[in-house]
């Protein structure tokens, strides 16, 4: 379940459980009030187990004695490791309520909530006590006038109690957490209308207003008009959390167990919601009041539909189930599924997969909430638990491997085509692979290879932040005493960084391999049977390695100057000459579907050669000598899939580009929010070659390309992933490796063509600087034309921790379906993103070595530690 | 009426001269008073000197601030001599929890204020003989033996021993003895229960407002299993999320194992702790007979490790550790660059057992 795991670090919309609130909950008020404690904390569990980060306890309820009753609970829950491992939300409009829950929690929770209802002075004193006491706290809307309603009042309290708790109490921004009131809608009173706009209104301006400080509300308020429907409220609830999540909503208290999926609300209820909430048209309530009736069946939609998905084939059965996170049945059809399927384990990569795939799309595009993925994940669990002792009777006697390997791509990445090639190269030879997928922590690769008795480890990983995670794995070996060879692949790894930066860190052997003809060379040698053969190998590798550290050491580097030379030898460009062309469209541009066959022709083929290990250049590859042959029939195969692709719609090929005003400050570039230049709203952080340079070359850096006084920068963020996991999940479940890397590898020259379309289209209309450009294809693929896309994380700005911010200033995540790992990789893996720069002389370059002046800088620049900007620099640190 | 250091400087002023000393060089905290005391092998009449008392007091080391000031100058005087900057006070169990297992509780300030002025002043002789190198008196608060976060009782789960505004007023009490003795910070250490700690905190921060000055903090954690938890079941980030507010001066880890076995916990510190990171580590793990045998070389060079990785600003001995163990720690860090750090990036950073940071 580690996807899972990762993707709670990933999640940007922070769910607090509600159900231990006896004002919300029935159910857990009728517990408390008898007595029944141990039932209550249960309910907890379920909450925490259900995808809640943080839980609200709340017993303000007239026949109990609050105090005591908040004492008593958060006593017990300290104690169960399951739920005290998430922070508490104290939750009381009583001040000695919230103090008596302070005094029981470990941790750092937060106080929700205190209000200038009675004035500033009181405010003023819970303010400091919440403090002293060292906890965060939840700011409602609320003054001595009374609850805010409108966005203007909203705002204004808002504002005066950031600058009270910020100015005059010291109160950090960022322990600030505003509920600005979440009121019911379509009450039939005409004034509530608006309130759904009114908080998503307000929800923007504060954000902007009071840095660093977060908003919050109570959803469930808002559809209290339709108490008794609940698929009609669960319908809402999702249709205004999908609007003021990207208003800025930073985390809300929802039912974290029950949100139905955005994209799965059936349209005309989803319209209707959409109406009101959003106070889009006069009628609107009485549109949806009329609807409910027919939506108030018993489940998520009509009874109907309800019913009928028991009829469907099993695979479909267990697809539903998992999406909808539903584990009634899920045994029974796993059994039935079982029956039907060949081996047990089948049942898990295929049906089963597929399902979890579905999720995975839903949840990466922003239809589906953790919680629904966790549910998923535990139908999945109960799914898989019944097939196992069937997996394990299977096993039985099977044929002596060559050797065990355990591979897996690791923790914040997600590229796997090569681990999957070296993996099915190596299966083919006898060797046994044991593969943990992408994203492993390295407490799961470390277990995987105790428990299964390894001969050796393998990591994978495409994005240099995994370079980092490959030396704490190495780190983490020699900590744990393993002796295991250790081999290093991926586009990033190279033999110099293994030897210089993984290699020490081990105690056992560390080999880079440098591509899958070598793997099985590799570990022939590593596990041969005498054991001559594989200290032999060692001592190779080990002293190959040593030459190279004493060779590294020697100070055989290029020279670096410093920081201060690099930047008076900046690329010289005569700003005076030129005049920056202004964009044709502004704003941000949206491709929701582009059309597949204008990228087919764009496709550049050498690089796809080289993913299967066949080098030259295409066409002439196709002729070559030694590898011509193979090179036309992977060819043939790749045409004949692109044909399947473009014309049954496997891929979705979805993008983003927008343009912004901008001008250079020092190696940075200032993004504005419009024409006026004046109000900064973001910069990019550049960084300059240090590496000595003979006369008359400069000491680049991207920023040197942009003006500084007036100037435009574009971005731009590009994927061809949506879709790929069902066609994947079906070669798996075929056990085709072949197409299954196929479709991986052309989805990414897919994506890489389709940035190449689109950086045409900024050239010739959308920028517009280039509106006459004639290029063939050829010279295209050879870039020769005016203006560059660099890509964050790539040479010439090589810091994957910018994505982040570009992926926000394109709202990437709801405009192109992609998102971001800890470690910064896009997700889904066939994407493209980068920056747009216009000047005829931008040029690529690579950074290279940069020395520690420059990090220092970096680190200034950024606001950070230097060690968190070492971290980010580490493949360019030059000292 | 706050008794002032002899330089008549505030607790401010003294923090700051201790991050600017920090800021050039690692700084050394001094050892324990327990392990040293032992090898005086003092019986019962030992602890007693001459005084009468209702109940056994030997082994309440505690009680000697009063009893054989002799015996705790000494040990504080080595400590010095071995190039100790930062000398704690012998009141570990100086509070009234602790003090009531030797019936006792009623002379919790008495003691306090005679350790407080105790170390004060070996520590001003030293500052006066050699003014280049100031000494810091911080008046020590341990865990008690009671726990706020945890149930004594297995079978009801939800019962405490103690409130919180006991704890709150017993660590109150040991406060304002000690900050009337005239230490210059308190330091909360060997922390096991965190809630205990906020205690403690809240305690210092009401202590703080009724001497109407600034009181500056150490926090010290300890762990209590080889998974990096304390006894609250919290990691090092969570625990650090726990009582960050207070802006520790310095924030770090002591006794639990030794530095082999401490140093994944320091390096997870290390990038979170916004100020000094202060480490104190057990002279290894005990040996079958419960006593510690790690030489001073072996510690000293552990230490050295960290500090040479940029890990460390304070560092001195915990648990087995002799002033001879000091000396070497002090010799070995004495040319080390100390570490630095800076503000992290905005975040609510909340916890519950685990560290949870939301941007």
């Amino acid at each position: 379940m580690s996807d899972v795991e990762n993707s709670v670090q990933r999640a940007t919309f922070i769910n607090i459980g509600e159900r231990t609130n006896v004002t919300g909950s029935a159910r857990f008020k009728k517990l408390i009030l008898e007595g029944d404690y141990t039932a209550a904390v249960e309910v907890a569990r379920q909450q925490v187990e259900s995808g809640a980060q943080i839980i609200d306890v709340n017993m303000d309820e007239g026949l109990l004695d609050a105090e005591l009753a908040m004492d008593t609970f958060l006593k017990l829950i300290a104690s169960e490791p399951d739920i005290a491992r998430v922070p508490i939300m104290i939750d009381s409009s009583k001040w000695s309520v919230i103090e008596a829950g302070l005094k029981c929690v470990a941790g750092k929770p937060i106080v929700n909530s205190i209000s200038m209802k009675e004035g500033i002075e009181p405010f003023i004193a819970h303010a400091r006590k919440v403090r002293r006491y060292g906890a965060a706290v939840v700011v409602m809307a609320f003054d001595e006038k009374g609850q805010a309603d409108t966005q203007e009042r909203k705002v204004e309290i808002c504002a005066k109690a950031y600058d009270v708790l910020v100015n005059q109490v010291g109160f950090p921004a960022e322990d600030i957490i505003f509920d600005p009131n979440i009121f019911a809608v379509a009450t039939g009173i005409e004034e509530h209308n608006n309130y759904g706009v009114d908080f998503i209104e307000a929800t923007r301006e504060i954000k902007q207003r009071c840095p660093s400080a977060k908003i919050s509300g109570g959803v469930s308020n808002l559809s209290f008009a339709f108490r008794g429907n609940e698929p009609v409220r669960k319908a809402m609830h999702s249709v205004f959390l999908y609007h003021a999540i990207q208003a800025g909503m930073d985390m809300g208290i929802v039912n974290a167990g029950q949100l139905e999926v955005y994209d799965q609300i059936p349209q005309e209820l989803r319209d209707a919601c959409e109406d009101v909430i959003l106070n889009r048209r006069p009628d609107s309530t009485e549109r949806l009041l009329e609807l409910a009736p027919k939506y108030k069946g018993t489940g998520e939609v009509a009874e109907t539909q309800d019913a009928e998905w028991r009829s469907w084939p099993v695979e479909k059965r267990l697809e539903h189930a998992l999406v909808k996170g539903m584990d009634q049945f899920v045994v029974e059809d796993t059994e039935e599924a079982r029956q039907q399927i060949a081996r047990p384990i089948e049942v898990i990569e295929g049906p089963l997969m597929a399902g979890m795939n579905v999720v995975g799309d839903l949840f990466g595009s922003g239809k589906m909430f953790l919680p629904q993925v966790v549910k998923s994940a535990r139908v999945m669990k109960k799914a898989v638990a019944h097939l196992l002792p069937y997996i394990e009777a299977e096993k039985t006697s099977t044929s002596r491997s060559k050797g065990k390997i355990v591979m897996a791509t690791v923790k914040g990445d997600v590229h796997d085509i090569g681990k999957n090639i070296v993996g099915v190269v190596l299966q083919c030879n006898n060797f046994e692979v044991i593969d943990l997928g992408v994203m492993v922590p390295f407490q799961e690769i470390l277990k995987s290879a105790n428990d299964n008795g390894a001969d050796m480890i393998g990591l994978s990983g495409l994005i240099t932040p995994s370079l980092d995670e490959m030396v704490t794995v190495a780190e983490e070996m020699t900590r744990q005493g393993f002796k295991l060879p250790l081999l290093i692949g991926g586009a990033t790894t190279s033999k110099v960084h293994t030897a210089l930066r993984i290699a020490p860190r081990y105690n056992g052997t560390t080999v880079h391999v440098l591509d899958a003809s070598r793997a099985v060379g590799v570990c022939t040698a590593l596990v041969s049977e005498s054991g001559a053969q594989a200290r032999d190998f060692a001592a190779k590798v080990a002293a190959e390695y040593e030459a190279i550290r004493v060779e590294r050491g020697d100070g055989k580097k290029e020279k670096l100057v410093s920081l201060e030379m690099a930047r008076a030898n900046a690329y010289p460009i005569d700003w005076a000459a030129y005049t920056p062309p202004k964009p044709a469209a502004t704003g941000t541009r949206v491709f929701a579907e582009y059309p597949l066959h204008e990228l087919v022709e764009r496709i550049d083929w050498t690089p796809f050669f080289r993913a299967w290990e066949l080098a030259g250049n295409y066409p002439a590859i196709l002729e070559d000598k030694v590898v011509g042959e193979s090179a036309r029939k992977l060819y043939a195969d790749a045409r004949k899939m692109l044909d399947h692709i473009v014309r049954e719609k496997w891929l979705t090929a979805k993008g983003v580009v927008s343009f912004w005003p901008c001008r250079r400050d020092g190696d940075d570039v200032v993004l504005f929010e419009d024409d006026s230049r004046s109000k900064e709203i973001s910069r990019l952080y550049l960084l300059r070659q240090q590496v000595e340079k003979r006369s008359g070359r400069a000491n680049m850096c991207l920023a040197d390309f942009i003006s500084p006084e007036a100037d435009w920068i574009g971005g731009f963020a590009v994927t061809t992933g949506h879709g790929i996991e069902e066609h994947l999940a079906r070669f798996k479940a075929d056990h085709d490796d072949y197409s299954d890397i196929m479709l991986k590898a052309l989805a990414d020259r897919l994506a890489e063509a389709f940035a190449e379309r689109l950086h045409e289209r900024v050239r010739k209309t959308l920028w517009g600087y280039a509106p006459d450009e004639a290029l063939a294809n050829e010279e295209l693929v050879r870039e020769k034309y005016r203006g560059i896309r660099p890509a964050p994380g790539y040479p010439a700005c090589p810091d994957h921790s910018q994505k982040p911010e570009l992926f926000r200033l394109l709202n990437a995540g709801q405009n192109a379906g992609i998102s971001l790992t800890e470690s910064f990789a896009m997700m889904p893996t066939s994407a493209v993103s980068g920056y747009y720069f216009a000047h005829p002389e931008a040029a690529y370059f690579g950074v290279a070595r940069i020395g520690r002046d420059q990090v220092e800088d970096y680190a200034k620049r950024r606001g950070v530690p230097i060690e968190q900007a070492e971290k980010w620099l580490r493949p360019n640190i030059g000292y | 009426m706050t008794l002032r250091h002899s330089s008549g400087q505030s607790r401010a002023e003294r923090a700051e001269l201790l991050r600017e000393i920090g800021s050039e060089r690692i700084l050394v905290k001094d050892g324990p008073y327990g392990s040293m005391i032992q090898s005086y092998r003092l019986d019962e009449e030992g602890f007693r000197a001459g005084r009468s008392f209702n109940h056994d007091q030997k082994g309440n080391n505690d009680l000697l601030n009063l009893t054989r000031p002799d015996v705790v100058g000494e040990i504080c005087k080595a400590y010095i001599d071995a190039g100790a900057d930062i000398l704690a006070t012998n009141t570990f169990n100086s509070n009234a929890i602790s003090l009531s297992d030797y019936g006792i509780a009623g002379m919790t300030r008495e003691i306090n204020l005679a350790a407080a002025k105790l170390t004060r002043a070996c520590a001003d002789a030293a500052t006066a003989k050699n003014p280049d190198k100031p000494r810091f008196v911080v008046g020590a608060l341990g865990p008690t033996n009671k726990t706020l976060s945890v149930s004594p009782n297995v079978n009801d789960p939800g019962y405490r021993a103690v409130t919180f505004d006991e704890v709150k007023g017993i660590y109150r009490e040991q406060i304002d003895g000690l900050l009337d003795g005239g230490v210059d910070f308190i330091l909360i250490e060997t922390v096991f229960d965190t809630l205990n700690a906020k205690a403690a905190l809240v305690a210092a921060d009401e202590a703080a407002e009724a001497h109407g000055e600034e009181l500056p903090v150490m926090v010290s954690m300890t762990l209590t299993d080889l998974a990096g938890r304390n006894l609250s079941g919290q990691t090092v980030e969570a625990f650090w999320h726990s009582v960050r507010h207070a802006k520790p001066l310095t924030m770090g880890l002591n006794c639990s194992f030794g530095a082999t076995e401490l140093h994944p916990y320091v390096n997870a510190l290390n990038p979170q702790v916004e100020g000094m990171l202060c480490v104190y580590p057990n002279a290894g793990l005990p040996n079958e007979l419960g006593a510690y045998d790690e030489p001073p070389e072996m510690t000293a060079k552990l230490v050295k490790g960290w500090a040479e990785n940029g890990w460390l600003n304070v560092v001195g001995g915990c648990c087995g550790t002799t002033p001879a163990h000091i000396k070497a720690i002090a010799e070995a860090v004495k040319d080390v660059k100390p570490r630095q750090w800076h503000a992290l990036p905005p975040a609510l950073r909340l916890s519950g057992m685990e560290a949870a940071s939301f941007f």
